[in-house]
C-alpha cells in the first residue's frame, strides 16, 4: 500500500504498541534547552536513573540568554540560575552542551543549530521541549515539540508514548513573485485556514513552489506549522536536502553517506499515498504577508485592509477580532501600509539564518534606518553570526543604524530583557503575535525579513516591492 | 500522580477563543527550575496591571470564584508553545478540568500528564454551558472521568471523549514513564536492529 513520508518514518520507529495504547515511538534525536528541561532532569534524579542515550541528546541555551556582549555577566538572576542548572544537568548526565562556556562557537537557537551541525537528518524522529521543533521537518524528518514530562520520558527511555496523528497535504502550486518568500507562504496558509486547522494533523508541504525553496526557506515554512495547529510539518527530502547536509559535522561520511542518501531517497510519499486532508495555496497570487491581530492567523496581504468586525457573522469570532483590534489600537478597514512602528526585530528560529540576514542586508545596504525606529538584528547562532561577519553583513547593519547582537531567541519570546515597551509597535520576523508575547502591552506585526528591513528604513509598514532601487535580483 | 476522582464544582467562565499559552503563563515566568508558585501568575497579563494590582474586571479577581475547579473556555484552548508551565499554572491555581470545543495538541498532552482533564464538548453543548452560566453564574457541574460524564444541574448528562489509555492513567494515577521503563528489553532490541544506530 502506498505510504506517505510521515507513515514511513512513523512505522520505522514503533518499538511496541499494546492494543488500545499509544505507540511507543523511538526518538533518534533529542534537543534540549534551558527553559523546558530543569524539571525533567530533576525527575531523573528522583528516579535515580541516568539518561538512556546521552549520545542522542544535545543541549544548548537560547531562550533566556542575553544578546548583549558575551563578555558581560547575565544580569537576570533567575535566568543565570536556569542557565547554570543546564550546565550542571548536561555535566551530570553526560550530554553535549553548546553553551556560553562550553562549545560557545556552536551555541545558538536550538532549531538553527540542529540543522547547522548536521544533527538533523531525513527519516529521523526529532523532539525538543519547544513547539518550533517542527522546523526540522524541512529535512524530511518527523519533528515535533513536547512538554517537560515528555522530555523526562525521552531522557529516561529514548521513547515517547504517541497516538498516531492524521496527515494533511499542504500543496503550494505556482511560483512566488519577487519580494515574496517562504515567510509569506506560511503566513498565507495560516491566514487562509486559521490557527486551529492543523490540530490533530502532521502537515506535509508539497507543490512546485515548495520544491523550489532553499533548505533555509523550507525551515521557515515548517517552523510555523505549529502556528497552523500542526505539531509537525514535513517536506520530502531531495537533492537540495542532501547538498545542505553533506560535509556537516554530524553528517554521515564516506560509504555511510552513500548508504544514507540511498535510504533517504526512499522517503518521499509514494504515488497514490492518501492524506486525511488537503489544504492549498496559490503562490502566483501571493503578496508579502503581514499580521494585524493577536494570533498568527490574523494576517493579510500587505496592500490589504484590516478586517471589520461588523462584517463577521460568528459572534465569538467577531468578539475575538474586536478584542484584537482593541489591543492593537487599529481601526477596521484601515490599511497597514504607512502605520508607524517603533521597533524592528530581525531574528528568531523562523528567520535568523544567513539567507534571512542576506535578505535584510540587501534592503539596508547603503540606507539608514529611520531615526524613530530601534532595529535589532539577532543572528540565530554563533556560526550564523560568524558567517554574516565574514560577508560584511554586520557592517551593513551597523552602518544603517541597526543593532548587531549575539545569538539567541531574544525578542521573539522576550524572556531575556529584549522586549517591547507597553504600546509599542514592532515589525517582527518571529512567529507569534500573541498579546504581550514581545513584552507586556507590546504590539506585533509578523512579516518577512524583507518587509521588516524595508519598514526599518521608512519607519512605517512598507511594501518592500515599492522601495525604489532594491536590487531585486539579490532578493530571490 | 494522584488518582483522578469524580468531583463537583462551580465554573469559571472565560469565553475567549484561542487562549494561547502566552496568556495562560507569560514567558517571563518560565525562568524557574521547579513548578512552585506558577498558579499565582496564571493569566498574569489579564489579571494584573503593570504595577501588579489585580484588575477588578478579570474573572479570577472576583471573590466568588475562589475554589472553583472547572474552567469553561472558548475554542482552540492552549494554542502556542509547548510549555508545560501552562497546565502547571492551571493546576497550581486549583483547576482540575478545562472544557472547550477543542484543544491544541501539545497542551492537551501536557494536561493529561498533570491531572488536568481537557474535556471536549460539541458546539451545542458548549453554547448551552455558556448560557447556563450566564443565567446562573453559580452553575455547578459534576465530572466523572470513570463514566466519561458531565452532569448538569438539571440532571442532564453529557458524555465526553478521552482515549482509553489516558483515562486509565488518570484514574489510577499511573506514571507513564514508569510504564515505558518496564519496556527496556523491547527498546534495547529495537536499538540493535540494523539501520538503527
Amino acid at each position: 500500500m502506498p505510504q506517505t513520508l510521515f507513515e514511513k518514518i512513523w512505522n520505522a520507529h514503533v518499538v511496541a504498541q499494546d492494543p488500545g495504547s499509544p505507540a511507543v515511538l523511538y526518538i533518534d534525536l533529542h534537543l534540549v534547552h534551558e527553559v523546558t528541561s530543569p524539571q525533567a532532569f530533576e525527575g531523573l534524579r528522583k528516579r535515580g536513573i541516568q539518561a538512556r542515550r546521552p549520545d542522542r541528546t544535545f543541549a544548548t541555551m537560547d531562550h533566556g540568554i542575553p544578546t548583549y556582549s558575551r563578555d558581560l555577566p547575565i544580569m537576570d538572576e533567575m535566568a543565570a540560575k536556569q542557565i547554570a542548572q543546564l550546565e550542571k544537568n548536561a555535566a551530570d548526565f553526560n550530554i553535549t552542551l553548546y553553551g556560553l562556556r562550553q562549545n560557545i562557537e556552536k551555541q545558538g537557537i536550538v532549531h538553527v543549530i540542529g540543522p547547522e551541525l548536521g544533527l538533523t537528518q531525513p527519516g529521523m524522529t526529532i523532539v525538543c521541549g519547544d513547539s518550533h521543533t517542527s522546523t526540522h521537518g524541512a529535512f524530511g524528518a518527523l519533528a515535533f515539540g513536547i512538554g517537560t514530562s515528555e522530555v523526562e520520558m525521552v531522557l529516561s527511555t529514548q521513547c515517547l508514548l504517541q497516538r498516531k496523528p492524521g496527515t494533511a497535504q499542504v500543496r503550494v502550486d505556482g511560483a512566488l513573485q519577487k519580494g515574496v518568500g517562504a515567510k509569506d507562504i506560511i503566513l498565507g496558509i495560516i491566514a487562509k485556514y486559521g490557527i486551529g486547522a492543523g490540530t490533530g494533523f502532521v502537515f506535509e508541504y508539497t507543490g512546485a513552489a515548495i520544491r523550489r525553496l532553499s533548505m533555509e526557506e523550507r525551515m521557515t515554512v515548517c517552523n510555523m506549522s505549529i502556528e497552523g495547529g500542526a505539531r509537525a510539518g514535513m517536506i520530502a527530502p531531495d537533492d537540495a536536502t542532501f547538498e545542505y547536509i553533506a560535509g556537516r559535522e554530524f553528517a554521515p561520511k564516506g560509504a555511510d553517506w552513500d548508504k544514507a542518501v540511498s535510504a533517504w531517497r526512499n522517503l518521499p510519499s509514494d504515488e497514490g499515498a492518501r492524506y486525511d486532508a488537503t489544504f492549498t495555496l496559490d503562490a502566483d497570487a501571493l503578496e508579502p504577508m503581514i499580521t494585524y491581530g493577536t494570533n498568527p492567523g490574523m494576517g493579510i496581504g500587505i496592500t490589504g485592509r484590516v478586517p471589520d468586525p461588523a462584517q463577521i457573522g460568528d459572534l465569538s469570532q467577531r468578539n475575538a477580532l474586536t478584542k484584537a483590534l482593541g489591543y492593537m489600537a487599529l481601526q477596521p478597514n484601515q490599511p497597514l501600509l504607512g502605520q508607524a512602528i517603533d521597533v524592528v526585530f530581525i531574528g528568531s528560529c523562523t528567520n535568523s539564518r544567513i539567507s534571512d540576514l542576506r535578505d535584510a542586508a540587501a534592503v539596508l545596504k547603503g540606507r539608514r534606518v529611520s531615526p524613530t525606529v530601534r532595529v535589532m538584528v539577532v543572528p540565530g547562532s554563533a556560526q550564523v553570526k560568524k558567517q554574516a561577519e565574514a560577508e560584511g553583513l554586520d557592517r551593513v547593519f551597523t552602518e544603517a543604524g541597526a543593532e548587531w547582537r549575539e545569538a539567541g531567541c531574544s525578542m521573539c519570546i522576550a524572556m531575556n530583557g529584549d522586549q517591547l515597551q507597553p504600546g509599542q509597535y514592532a515589525i517582527s520576523t518571529s512567529n507569534r503575535n500573541f498579546e504581550g508575547r514581545q513584552g507586556k502591552g507590546g504590539r506585533t506585526f509578523l512579516a518577512s525579513p524583507l518587509t521588516a528591513a524595508a519598514s526599518a528604513v521608512t519607519g512605517v509598514v512598507t511594501d518592500v516591492r515599492t522601495l525604489l532601487g532594491v536590487p531585486f535580483g539579490m532578493l530571490r | 500522580m494522584d488518582k483522578y476522582t469524580a468531583f463537583n464544582s462551580k465554573i469559571v467562565v472565560l469565553p475567549n477563543e484561542n487562549v494561547d499559552t502566552d496568556q495562560i503563563i507569560p514567558a517571563r515566568f518560565l525562568k524557574v527550575t521547579d513548578k512552585v508558585g506558577l498558579g499565582d501568575n496564571l493569566f498574569s497579563d489579564w489579571r494584573y496591571d503593570g504595577d501588579g494590582t489585580p484588575k477588578p474586571d478579570f474573572i479570577l479577581n472576583q471573590p466568588e470564584i475562589k475554589g472553583r475547579a472547572i474552567l469553561l473556555a472558548g475554542d482552540n484552548f492552549g494554542c502556542g508553545s509547548s510549555r508545560e508551565h501552562a497546565p502547571w499554572a492551571l493546576t497550581g491555581y486549583g483547576f482540575r478540568a478545562v472544557i472547550s470545543t477543542s484543544f491544541a495538541d501539545i497542551f492537551r498532552n501536557n494536561s493529561l500528564k498533570n491531572g488536568l482533564l481537557p474535556i471536549i464538548v460539541d458546539k451545542d453543548t458548549h453554547a448551552q454551558l455558556f448560557s447556563l452560566c450566564e443565567e446562573d453564574p453559580d452553575t455547578a457541574l459534576s465530572i466523572d472521568l470513570n463514566a466519561q460524564m458531565l452532569t448538569l444541574p438539571d440532571g442532564r448528562k453529557v458524555q465526553f471523549p478521552i482515549d482509553g489509555f489516558s483515562r486509565t492513567c488518570l484514574l489510577n494515577g499511573i506514571d507513564e514513564i514508569g510504564y515505558v521503563l518496564t519496556m527496556d528489553d523491547k527498546i534495547t532490541a529495537f536499538e540493535s536492529l540494523p539501520g538503527v544506530r
